[in-house]
């Protein structure tokens, strides 16, 4: 790593600029906050803060967990052996990450609740699917995606000659993949573990409709039963502090490690492993997961979504509408959360200083809180400071790219990172100037990561709600926000047209996702 | 294995799929009918901030629409992320009227100083019960706490004649309530009230002892007496008329108006005009229309709501006189009361 060398005055202004509008959610806590001091603090040290801070936490470490424990698995198998049909699974089980959570759990419970279709099918009780293990069941399901992503495309990435040259010393492959593999994944698994992490500690949806009381839970009963907004507020602070504490601990397993190749082209395909009998058992695995996080809940969809269609409720030019409505914002958001993510990360990665780190980590702190908070925070500074822009689209557009941007950082840097910077010495030794060599050498170089983090922002912004609701010209409706108007009363046939629609949407760029592993960068 | 120029292209070609559809869309985007055609400002136009969706108040805004010749601009959120924005936007809020779902939520708006004064004639349409003792918003319509029940398990004669009754063995694990949501805190605070804080957080205790399962919301109590999960729950009365409206007369879940006490309870779904308004008049026109005969016919046939306008006909299916339901007195609305209510229900266990 180059630590020597100061980042140039344009690209450390740019990373300013993106840190600056990412802290706005949170300075508008700390106006709050500060508004009253005594009543904030009281709120965020009382036991039944902690306690639920503690509860949040069990939950946040067990998601991280299991999601990391399906995403190994898979990863590996549909990257390095000889799976049958490995592409295709590795759609499949990316796939789980178009479902929204708060569709996500009410699916679930229709189909693994108490009296739910799966139980009335086999005629067996379940375990129940409320509370700890539920809100941890669909969080993983639909959460693992975040990690497995990033681990698959670093599994492409590494460099094979390490193991070839472990396993002809006679170690087995999970030897092999224990000593050489995994050591060069930590970073990815880092990453992708902090998203999955900043993930569950925001999500309302999920945990509402399961009866999860987390941290997110206590902030929306703070706002719709006591209008508590200093309440609210001070919880908010603390899952920034939250939030910062996890980036600590992620970015010290990530460490400073050099795992750059020379450059694309000297890597050279592997030998996949041969599974032979253990085909069975691994795609009976893969078979599995797919079944529980993606044929079920949207079977449950389908069932639904033809009641709805026999009763004739269904206008197709209203779907339309909506969905260009919701692509609109989804585009516009990745493609601000890109440019800004490519600034933060090449000012991490290639300048690390604390003043680099400072802006990494403030560009995180609109991921971290729930929707709610973000909209209102914009709701105050743009109120007060840009009224003509209140409730525009653009304004619309700023919010989701902040609450976002961390998913399009991640992909971004890790692709900096494995480009060597020598790369760029060499174009800056022939003459060209760093803005050239960013725009001709770098951005070229990273595209791979760069389409992937905007593949995620694109995601989340077509299945985002609350910020929506909120922040949206008047009469604006997106496919989620109608989602939201039928399920509030209870309209599930009337809501699964939509949710269909949404899903077959942002399949689009998880299938670019699950294909930016099977090709090197 | 793939050859990364033809990654290349299939990302741009994906791109400029994306393109096309995106940039039609961006030139003209698409609003609700009922929320008015245009997006431009219109002077003539009022913007309302609803936490009641569409199916139930799109008739009720285009009546108005058509008779003023005027347009209606509306927000549909959930209501008190409505409120809490309202409190954010202070005197920039571009709403002029505001429909809340909550009495909690327009009490906090009210409290904020945000909502104006409204005229003699507006309140007069209204019984006093039913409205702010201050006049700075009126009730529209009126829920109904009730028990719902499913019809194949328990027969009406087995309920109690109010929901204390609920806490004896025979409903131990059988029955659902919602703590976390609105409409059950305000009836809390109605039986804090009526029956002090003592009597309600050890009815709250034998609650959670005798295994009350909680849920997020009404919605979902429903269901989960429909699908057999729970035998009754603690409910809004008009949420079982809508699923029946819609599942047909085998729907499993009945309603029962406990007669004892605070068996059920009035909770209204309320409208105030914002001080910030500078179309005040348009706006107290559109409340008006709201309490009119035709709005107040539309919502109670509809959404199986009690009309509260005065001398307005609740739907013949509503079999309770709607005098015969009580409403608590003006602490109802007091914040501090919900605070209170809040705390008690965290002491109990059951929040």
């Amino acid at each position: 790593m180059a630590r020597s060398r100061p980042a140039p005055v344009w690209l450390l202004a740019a990373g300013a600029l993106v840190g600056a509008a990412a802290v706005l959610p949170a300075a508008y806590l700390a106006v709050v906050v500060f508004g009253d001091f005594s009543a904030a603090l009281e709120t965020a040290l009382s036991s039944r803060a902690l306690e639920t801070l503690l509860r949040t936490a069990a939950l946040t470490a067990a998601v991280v967990v299991a999601s990391v424990a399906l995403a190994l698995p898979i990863g590996w198998l549909t990257v390095r052996t000889d799976l049958p049909g490995r592409r295709l699974w590795a759609v499949l089980c990316t796939l789980p990450l178009v479902i929204p959570s708060y569709v996500g759990a009410y699916l679930l419970v229709a189909a693994l609740g108490p009296k739910g279709m799966v139980q009335h099918a086999l005629g067996i009780e379940l375990p129940s699917i409320y509370g700890f293990f539920g809100a941890w069941l669909v969080l993983t399901l639909f959460t693992y995606p975040l990690v497995l992503i990033p681990l698959r495309a670093a599994l492409r990435r590494i460099d094979p000659q390490l193991e070839d040259a472990a396993r002809a010393m006679g170690r087995g492959p999970l030897e092999v993949f224990r000593t050489v593999v995994l050591p060069q994944l930590w970073p990815v698994i880092a990453a992708g573990s902090l998203l999955v992490a900043l993930f569950v500690i925001s999500d309302f949806g999920a945990v509402s409709i399961l009866r999860f009381d987390s941290f997110t839970a206590e902030i929306y009963i703070a706002y719709q039963s006591s209008f508590d907004r200093v309440a609210a507020a001070a919880l908010g602070a603390v899952l920034v502090v939250a939030m910062l504490l996890l980036l600590v601990a992620s970015s010290r397993v990530r460490g400073a490690r050099r795992v750059h190749r020379l450059g694309p082209g000297t890597l050279r395909p592997t030998q996949p492993y041969r599974l032979g009998r253990w085909r069975w058992p691994a795609l009976g695995f893969c078979s599995l997961v797919v079944l529980i996080a993606f044929v079920l809940p949207v079977g449950v969809l389908i069932y639904w979504a033809n009641k709805g269609i026999s009763t004739g409720s269904t206008s197709w030019n209203t779907i339309a509408a909506l969905g260009g409505n919701s692509l609109l914002i989804a585009v516009w958001a990745a493609v601000a959360g890109a440019i800004a993510a490519l600034v933060v990360a090449a000012l991490v990665v290639r300048y690390p200083s604390r003043m680099t780190r400072a802006i990494e980590r403030l560009a995180h702190a609109g991921y971290a809180l729930p929707g709610i908070l973000v909209a209102l925070g914009l709701v105050f500074f743009a109120t007060r400071a840009v009224p003509a822009l209140y409730q525009t689209i653009a304004l619309l557009v700023f919010a989701m790219t902040i609450h976002y941007l961390p998913l399009a950082i991640g992909p971004t840097a890790s692709s900096l990172v494995q480009l060597s910077p020598r790369i760029e010495e060499a174009a800056r030794g022939m003459g060209r100037g760093p803005a050239e060599v960013f725009r001709t050498i770098t951005i070229p170089l990273a595209r791979g990561g760069v389409m992937a983090g905007a593949a995620l922002v694109f995601l989340h912004a077509m299945k985002e709600l609350t910020v929506t609701l909120i922040l949206s010209p008047i009469g604006f409706k997106t496919l989620a926000t109608d989602i939201w108007t039928q399920t509030t009363y209870g309209f599930y046939e009337a809501s699964a047209i939509p949710a269909l629609v949404l899903l077959a949407v942002a399949a689009v760029p998880v299938y670019l996702l699950s294909e930016q592993g099977a090709a090197p960068p | 294995m793939s050859h990364p120029l033809s990654q290349r292209t299939r990302l741009l070609a994906a791109l400029a799929a994306f393109a096309g559809l995106v940039l039609p869309a961006g030139c003209g985007f698409s609003t609700e009918d009922s929320g008015g055609g245009s997006n431009e400002p219109d002077v003539e136009g009022i913007t309302l901030y609803s936490g009641r969706i569409p199916a139930a108040i799109g008739p009720a805004i285009d009546s108005y629409e058509a008779e003023a010749n005027r347009d209606v601009q509306v927000r549909f959120a959930e209501t008190a992320d409505l409120a809490a924005t309202l409190v954010e936007e202070g005197d920039a809020s571009p709403a002029d009227v505001f429909f809340a779902q909550e009495p909690g939520a327009i009490a906090a708006v009210a409290e904020a100083g945000l909502l104006a004064k409204l005229p003699r004639d507006i309140l007069d349409r209204v019984p006093a019960r039913y409205r702010d003792p201050d006049g700075r918003w009126v009730g529209i319509t009126g829920r109904a706490r009730v028990i719902a029940y499913n019809k194949d398990v328990v027969s009406e004669s087995e309920l109690p004649p109010s929901p204390f009754g609920l806490t004896a063995p025979k409903w131990k694990d059988r029955v659902g309530w919602s703590p976390a949501s609105s409409s059950m805190q305000e009836y809390v605070t109605a039986l804090r009230a009526r029956y002090g804080d003592d009597r309600t957080g050890q009815w709250l205790e034998e609650m959670v002892d005798n295994g009350a399962v909680s849920f997020p919301d009404n919605v979902t109590i429903r269901d989960a007496i429909a699908k057999g999960e729970i035998d009754a729950g603690l409910i809004n009365h008009y949420y079982v008329a809508q699923a029946i409206g819609e599942e047909g007369p085998d729907y499993p879940v009945a309603v029962y108006f406990p007669p004892g006490g605070l068996g059920s309870l009035m909770l209204l779904t309320s409208v105030g005009v914002l001080e910030s308004s500078d179309r005040k008049p348009e706006a107290f026109a559109f409340v008006r229309s709201l309490l009119s005969d035709r709005s107040q016919a539309f919502f109670t046939s509809s959404s199986k709501e009690y009309p509260l306008a005065k001398g307005a006909k609740p739907d013949p299916s509503l079999s309770v006189p709607v005098d015969k339901i009580p409403v608590s007195d003006a602490s109802l609305v007091d914040l501090k009361e919900i605070q209170g209510t809040i705390e008690l229900m965290q002491e109990s266990g059951a929040l």
